[in-house]
């Protein structure tokens, strides 16, 4: 399939439904309030669970006193660790195909030692969310506080306080070596060097964790969740101690996920729960319990030092890179994989040594969080890249140009890059639409220009050997049915599988029903994670939509006497190609063929797995190997005014130039491009969850801020369609990569503005004042 | 806990319950009401998820109590419009591709028809302005912008 996907003819086909900024399907549903989210879903005799939290981010639990609780009318279970079947498991997150050395404890409820503040230690369920609330509080909990470590650089010295029970916090370090990097400090003539420090941030969806699980037939308990991640019921299953196919989760529309939803939130809670009460349980987290408890973008520490050659050529990049983890291991291994492997970004440099190192701390732990490991290093590289173009009197866009990998370089892997790199042509795209700079308004306001680009894989790591599968059937009207496991928490993930299969079955969307996220029902098609929808479940459906495609021409074909490749759909008809010379009737009705089909018993439905092009584990000793099966590039162009007596910055422009490969719906594809630019954006500017000692002071949306409709002017998003990507129609992955290296042009452009830098993110009013040495 | 009776007026409809003087706005209209369109986002008045019109005034119904709702007119995104009569705004989130995840959808088109009803042709920046206390963490607001202007200038038609 990939083959038949890389003989891509140089003339773009003309596509009826790809590519058209058509109105996406599950969009009526919601605008008209159809749409069921999991938190407006009721069951009759439902039960509301609350969740006890930890008051301390490192203590002993002495005691857990539940007595007062389980007396109180109304409440039908309380449970601690001790009622939990399996309370603790060793999960290879995310893992279908075992790697060594990825191994994390997931504990669902703590006991004895607690690790962050507001891990769970209790959980309640009772007739109203008053009662329960009232339980919370008559559980008595005895701590003994703990020393603990909030600092990821001190928790890796020898002799730290130890968060878990292990020797060392260290989960794990990586390294990638390429040449020799003393020599390729020798050849340079200019040498940066600097520590960047990026903060903890939230995802801030607008929905908060919630679910709904219930005992359905045949005791299967059946969690209807906002999740990114159906398939997590087999880890639900392996805590109840139940076999994998008594455990069912339903993903209805998501509101939201960006990584935060892909580790367990609510559903081993309301599980459990129901398999103590046997009754219908639902669980919303509350806002501050979302920002407290559920999983958070992991900080760096990174030290970056890089040589240059007078002319601007990079020969030479260290890097060190420290992750926070946080009190948990949950996917910091992945995570600080993609950050070393994307350590120099799209930059093909002579000489590269990079080590990483991802540590426990009493923190919110960190997991996924959308562009998964990249933005944190693109920050670094990117100021690197600045600071030697000033050092050496070259323009942002020159120093970047002389350096950009191509398609066929090498990155610093090993791993050359066989499909479209069109990074230089997304920076000279965004740098002309930044334009020249406007001028101030005042005469304490300077204007300042940054970019940065960026390489985002999307897909799953390949040594993961990843799959997904979905279904397509024709009914006896000639309308559609799509059943794909994908959950679709808001980037169209449903949406484009309809698209992809009108084209292919020559029907109007309106046609096409899909059904989405039921781990017993439809097709198991992995995560929606790691930017991978649309490459592996698009290329699942089209395959299997060009599976009934075939059947439907071969029957036609006999009726018409005609081949089969003489054959058209469009607009519900078969028809002989224009082209074609034909005596006989050239045209028929889609749903005669289909009944023709029934009639004969020929297969109208095809169920297709799709598996991503997989490798071996690649070794860690070097960091040499393959480790993603495709990268997106693009450039953001940002242009800002600051004010150099307040440190107030106004962004002007924001530029977006992505090589998206195959837009499938240039309307979802801008979505994500704009919205993946103010959530990075975000990131740059204002957004950090402030912790004190592992506790958290920013605890609810009026603390910790996030882009409103008046913080940042329209983004101009400007598509490059190379059709090289791997995903179908030659489509690229956008849903990360948008996000990437916006906070970077953004502390660029900050730094044109004032002439300093500010080395730690988020760049805000104060820390500009300081850099300005004005405080 | 003291209860007091209320009566609401829900998209047209009135709607009887017993509050206590804790009780939201938002609590009723979810819990007692089945007005699910209402999201609940924060419960704190900070994302804008839970807007709803209260005698032609938008605001946030977490922080209304449902006491001061009583003999008022309440129109949650139902009241807006429905399929067979769709509101111009519902169209045209529709079609800009203003509509994501969808969660902030009901508190952002109830707001925008707020904003219509007392300002028919807003400029960009009021536009922005007017959905200010609307947070969306999908589309970067650009689709949600272009969408309101242009329901305002079909409507304006």
């Amino acid at each position: 399939m990939l083959d038949k996907l890389k003989e891509k003819p140089t003339t773009r086909p003309d596509y009826r439904i790809i590519g058209k900024p058509v109105a996406r399907h599950d969009a009526w549903g919601k605008v008209f309030a159809d749409t069921k989210y999991a938190n407006d879903y009721t069951l009759p005799g439902m039960l509301y669970a609350k969740v006890l939290r930890s008051q301390y981010a490192a203590a002993k639990v002495l005691s857990i006193d539940t007595a007062e609780a389980v007396k109180l009318a109304g409440v039908e279970a309380v449970m601690t660790a001790k009622d939990v079947p399996h309370n603790e498991t060793v999960t290879r997150f995310g893992q279908t195909h075992k790697v060594g050395g990825f191994e994390g404890l997931y504990r669902v409820l703590a006991e004895k030692k607690i690790r962050f503040r507001g891990e769970a230690i209790a959980l309640v369920a009772a007739k109203s969310l008053a009662i329960a609330e009232k339980a919370l509080s008559l559980i008595k909990v005895e701590y003994e506080p703990l020393e603990g470590v909030f600092d990821p650089v001190e928790a890796m010295k020898p002799g730290a306080y130890r968060v878990g029970e292990d020797e060392s916090n260290v989960i794990c370090s990586y390294k990638v070596r390429k040449g020799d990097i003393a020599e390729g400090f020798d050849l340079a003539d200019v040498i940066v060097e600097n520590t960047y420090r990026v903060p903890m941030v939230d995802h801030a969806y607008l929905e908060p964790e919630s679910g709904v699980a219930w005992l359905d037939d045949d005791g299967v308990i059946t969690i209807r969740a906002a999740t990114q991640v159906i398939e997590h019921f087999r880890g639900i299953a392996d805590v109840l101690g139940l076999p994998h196919n008594k455990v069912r989760v339903i993903a209805p529309m998501v509101g939201g996920g960006f990584g935060g939803k892909e580790d367990i939130t609510v559903e081993t809670y309301i599980a459990l729960l129901v398999w103590k009460t046997g009754k219908p349980v639902s669980l919303t987290y509350t806002r501050e319990e979302s920002i407290i408890a559920h999983s958070k973008r992991h900080p760096y520490v990174m030290k970056y030092k890089t040589g240059a050659t007078k002319d601007g050529k990079l020969v030479a990049m260290e890097a060190e890179l420290i992750s926070d983890a946080g009190g948990y291991v949950f996917l910091s291994p992945w995570v600080l994989l993609y950050s070393t492997v994307k350590a120099t970004g799209p930059y093909d440099i002579t000489h590269v040594r990079v080590d990483s190192h991802a540590v426990l701390t009493n923190n919110t732990f960190s997991s996924a969080n959308r562009g998964f490991g990249a933005p944190q290093p693109c920050f670094a590289y990117e100021s690197q890249l600045d600071e030697i173009a000033k050092q050496l009197n070259l323009s942002p866009l020159e120093i970047r140009k002389k350096n950009y990998l191509h398609t066929g370089d090498s990155l610093a892997t090993g791993r050359v890059l066989e499909h479209s790199v069109e990074t230089e042509q997304t920076a000279e795209k965004a740098m002309e639409a930044l334009g020249e700079p406007s001028q101030p308004m005042s005469p304490s306001e300077k204007i300042g220009q940054g970019m940065a680009s960026s390489m985002m894989s999307y897909g799953r790591m390949t040594f993961l050997h990843d799959t997904s599968r979905s279904y397509v059937s024709l009914e006896l009207d000639g309308s559609v049915t799509v059943k794909c496991g994908v959950q679709d928490i808001g980037g169209g993930q449903a949406s484009s599988l309809a698209q992809i299969t009108a084209e292919v079955l020559g029907v109007p969307l309106e046609d096409i029903t899909v059904y989405i996220g039921d781990s017993a029902l439809t097709p198991l098609a992995g995560t929606t994670t790691a930017t991978r929808q649309l490459y592996m479940s698009g290329n699942a459906t089209y395959k299997a939509a060009m599976a009934v495609r075939d059947n439907l021409l071969s029957k036609a074909a006999d009726i018409l006497d005609t081949a089969p490749e003489n054959l058209d759909i469009k607009d519900r008809e078969i028809f002989i190609k224009p082209d074609i010379k034909s005596d006989t009737e050239r045209v028929l009705a889609l749903d005669n063929v289909v009944k023709a089909c029934a009639a004969d018993g020929v297969q109208l439905y095809n169920v297709a797995q799709f598996n991503a092009p997989a490798r071996e584990l690649i070794d860690f000793k070097t960091g040499q190997g393959q480790v993603f099966a495709d990268f997106t590039f693009g450039t953001h162009a940002v242009e800002v005014a600051v004010d150099v007596d307040t440190g107030k910055v106004n962004v002007l422009k924001i530029i977006a130039c992505f090589d998206v490969g195959q837009a499938i719906n240039p309307l979802s594809a801008e979505g994500q491009i704009e919205g993946g630019a103010l959530y990075g954006l975000g990131y740059g500017m204002v957004e950090e969850v402030i912790l004190d000692k592992g506790n958290t002071l920013t605890p609810s949306l009026a603390e910790y801020l996030i882009p409103t409709s008046v913080d940042a002017p329209d983004v101009k998003t400007i598509m490059v369609e190379s059709g090289g990507g791997v995903g179908p129609f030659g489509a690229k992955g956008l849903g990360e990569p948008s996000c990437v290296s916006v906070a970077a042009a953004f502390a660029n452009a900050v730094a044109d503005a004032i002439g300093v830098r500010v080395y730690d993110l988020p760049v805000t009013a104060e820390k500009i004042i300081r850099a300005l040495g004005k405080i | 806990m003291k209860t007091y009776p209320v009566e609401i007026n829900v998209n047209g409809e009135w709607q009887k319950a017993e509050v206590t003087a804790r009780d939201t706005l938002l609590d009723i209209l979810r819990d007692r009401f089945g007005a699910f369109e209402v999201k609940n986002g924060c419960a704190q008045g900070d994302c804008g998820a839970c807007t709803v019109i209260l005698n032609n005034k938008a605001v946030n119904a977490c922080l209304t109590l449902a006491l001061q709702a009583n003999g008022k007119n309440v129109m949650t995104l139902k009241g807006v419009g429905t399929p067979d009569q769709p509101h111009p705004l519902q169209q045209s989130f529709v079609e800009h591709g203003a509509i994501q995840c969808g969660f902030c959808t009901p508190g952002m088109v109830v707001s925008a028809k707020a904003l219509l009803d007392s300002n028919p042709e807003p400029t960009r920046n009021e536009i922005r302005e007017g959905i200010s206390g609307n947070l969306c963490r999908c589309t970067g607001y650009k689709k949600i912008v272009e969408a309101i202007e242009d329901a305002s200038l079909k409507r304006g038609k």
